[in-house]
């Protein structure tokens, strides 16, 4: 389960993901983070059933936690199935499947957006953008 | 064993043609043989999907009450050619909105106009005895003009290079996103698929042939644009009526950076007359090979990599010294399939018969590059000759003095053979004599990367790099790195009023 922490300028400057992951033991994977002097916005990979925990003790370090339902989304009647966002993607998220149509592994989407500048024809998107 | 055009479409008429789609005749000749496949089949239906940068329509939207002669005209922001008279126009495909930049633009007016969207036609006039009105505005459907004609200049592309980047930012190009340090390579084109490269010597594909373009049935024009078929780059110039297309096949895009593009499905039926065709029919994808270039050098010449077919790019990753490279189409070979497939079932119920060429195409003609008989300006032009440099080893404070003496603020830094090594400015000094502290000689703070260009590089990839690396001024090299000039921002000035050409 992937989810989305921001951090407030004075949580920022403490380390809230180590202190939750010596706290609750749970192995936190930072898929992308964005850090600077006055506010973060990490995205985490943890195992669902830790979700509970890890979000409520981030949420009493000062950080604000969303679970992220979606990864990005390929809209169907825009794509035309050419690939220009098979190459791009640092997590093989995309791949031709045997009718060489678009298919989108969701899961591993970190939503770093760099596909989105890519695609010709605007058919991905984020759920929070519409 | 030859078959004539004829024999072709009786069968066609009678539905009784064998049809196959060019990914399918490979196979089909090696399992019956050349001389089998002949007899069999009849006809082999190609098509390709991708960016067609140069496309376009004709309208003709009827006279208004009282009559205009548009000269300038907009249709829903995006301007129109306005030298037709009264009230034809041409569209191009990549002429961008003037409101909505590199969002919309021609081609998403012509998908907009097929997909039954209503378009704003603005236009401008001096207005004339014959033609007194002066402007127009009036919302417009495709079924209310007299003529919707797509004429496309250069389409379907016999292959195109692939396209890859050295350079260590990312680059946005026509190619699409390149990633740097070689992180991927694009390329476009239908391969086996492709109209072209199943007739590159051009007996079948010429002027009058019937064609799929973009859902209509079109024809060849002739030649295309900058048609190169001695290089194995033929292309076409196609048309048809854009009332019978379909949005399916016609799609407006835009690629980040570079700007507005139509996507067209184009394919071309071919008679299978001879054993000739059989044999340029049965091409496969590992058969077409392309250049895989580095769009990181600017130039029309930009340096070839490597060969690669179009097996190696469409199997998702292409070797380069030892590393796996991943692949992006930019065209849809999922879309290319569809053509050629629906092109088939059109001869095999004999909604299109076959026609040989009118007027053949030739296929030795070579594309020329540009006849410039006035070159762009060079940084020798305009650069500053007079160079003061300072050398690695003297101290800083020698540096401030000879920023001052020489009225620059920009200080090429050179080691004991005269070569550049590093730069200061006035901003690395001043904030050495605002923070002193070990620091005492030149190379302690200059900086080593230096960004430099050379007396025969263009102004323009020059005025880029200052851009990209946000500085004012750079060194101009000789070869070995000596500096023989500084090309700085002030120096752009002369560019003005051509200046430059002295």
């Amino acid at each position: 389960m992937k989810l989305l922490v921001n951090f407030s300028r004075k949580a920022g400057q403490k380390p809230i993901i180590a202190q939750v992951v010596k706290e609750t033991g749970v192995l936190i994977n930072v898929e992308r983070a964005i850090i600077d002097s006055s506010e973060g916005e990490a995205l985490i990979d943890i195992p669902d059933e830790s979700c509970k925990i890890v979000k409520e003790k981030m949420a009493s370090l000062g950080a604000t936690v969303r679970v992220l339902e979606h990864g990005i989304i390929l809209d169907e009647t825009e794509c035309v199935d050419c690939g220009a966002c098979v190459s791009v993607c640092p997590h093989e998220v995309f791949y031709l499947d045997d009718q060489w149509a678009v298919r989108v592994r969701e899961g591993r989407c970190v939503l770093c957006g760099r596909c989105m500048d890519a695609c010709p024809h605007h058919a991905l998107y984020h759920k929070e953008d519409i | 064993m030859k078959k004539s055009i004829d024999l072709i479409n009786e069968r066609v008429r009678d539905g009784n043609a064998r049809v196959v789609t060019a990914d399918d005749m490979p196979g089909i000749v090696a399992e019956l043989g050349e001389e089998q496949a002949l007899r069999e089949v009849d006809v082999v239906t190609t098509g390709t999907f991708g960016a067609m940068c140069s496309s376009g329509a004709f309208f003709n939207f009827g006279h208004a009450e009282p009559p205009i002669r548009m000269e300038r005209i907009w249709l829903n922001d995006v301007e129109a050619y306005g030298g037709l008279a009264a009230v034809d126009t041409y569209i191009g495909a990549t002429q961008q909105s003037t409101t909505r930049v590199d969002q919309y633009g021609g081609a998403h007016v012509i998908e907009d106009f097929i997909a039954g969207k209503s378009v704003e036609l603005r236009a401008m006039s001096r207005g004339t005895d014959c033609y007194p009105r002066r402007t127009i505005t009036t919302d417009l459907l495709l079924e209310h003009l007299n003529q919707a004609i797509m004429c496309n200049p250069r389409n379907a592309y016999q292959r195109y290079n692939a396209a890859i980047n050295t350079t260590d930012r990312v680059l946005h190009t026509y190619m699409g996103m390149l990633l740097p340090n070689s992180g991927n390579i694009t390329f476009s084109g239908a391969g086996v698929l492709n109209p072209l490269s199943n007739d590159p010597k051009l007996r079948m594909i010429g002027s009058g042939v019937p064609i799929f373009l973009g859902g209509a049935q079109g024809m060849v024009v002739g030649e295309g644009t900058q048609h190169s078929p001695a290089g194995g780059y033929g292309t076409l110039m196609v048309t048809g009526n854009m009332k019978e297309m379909s949005q399916d096949y016609v799609r407006a895009a835009t690629m980040q950076g570079y700007g507005v593009t139509l996507y067209m499905g184009v394919g071309i039926p071919i008679p299978v007359v001879d054993l000739d065709v059989v044999r340029s029919t049965a091409v496969r994808d590992e058969d077409i090979s392309v250049d895989l270039l580095d769009y990181g050098v600017p130039s029309r010449n930009r340096p070839t990599i490597r060969k690669v077919n179009y097996a190696e790019l469409r199997s998702g990753l292409v070797e380069i010294n030892g590393e796996e490279i991943r692949t992006s189409s930019l065209s849809s070979y999922r879309k290319a399939k569809d053509v050629a497939r629906t092109l088939k079932s059109w001869v095999e119920q004999g909604k299109m018969t076959l026609v040989l060429p009118t007027r053949a195409l030739n296929p030795e003609t070579r594309a020329k590059p540009m006849h410039e008989s006035v070159h762009g300006p060079r940084v020798l032009d305009i650069m500053d000759k007079r160079v003061v440099s300072v050398g690695e080893t003297e101290e800083i404070r020698a540096a401030a003095q000879k920023l001052l003496k020489g009225e620059t603020n920009h200080l090429p830094v050179i080691n004991n053979n005269g070569l550049l090594v590093g730069i200061v400015t006035t901003y690395d000094i001043s904030k050495a004599v605002a923070n002193p502290g070990k620091a005492t000689l030149v190379r302690d703070i200059m900086k080593k990367k230096v960004v430099t260009t050379t007396q025969d590089e263009p102004v323009d990839i020059a005025v880029q790099k200052l851009e990209r690396h946000n500085i004012s001024a750079m060194p101009v090299v000789d070869k070995d790195m000596h500096v023989v000039a500084m090309l700085t921002a002030i120096d752009l000035g002369k560019l003005i009023g051509g200046r430059w050409l002295k």
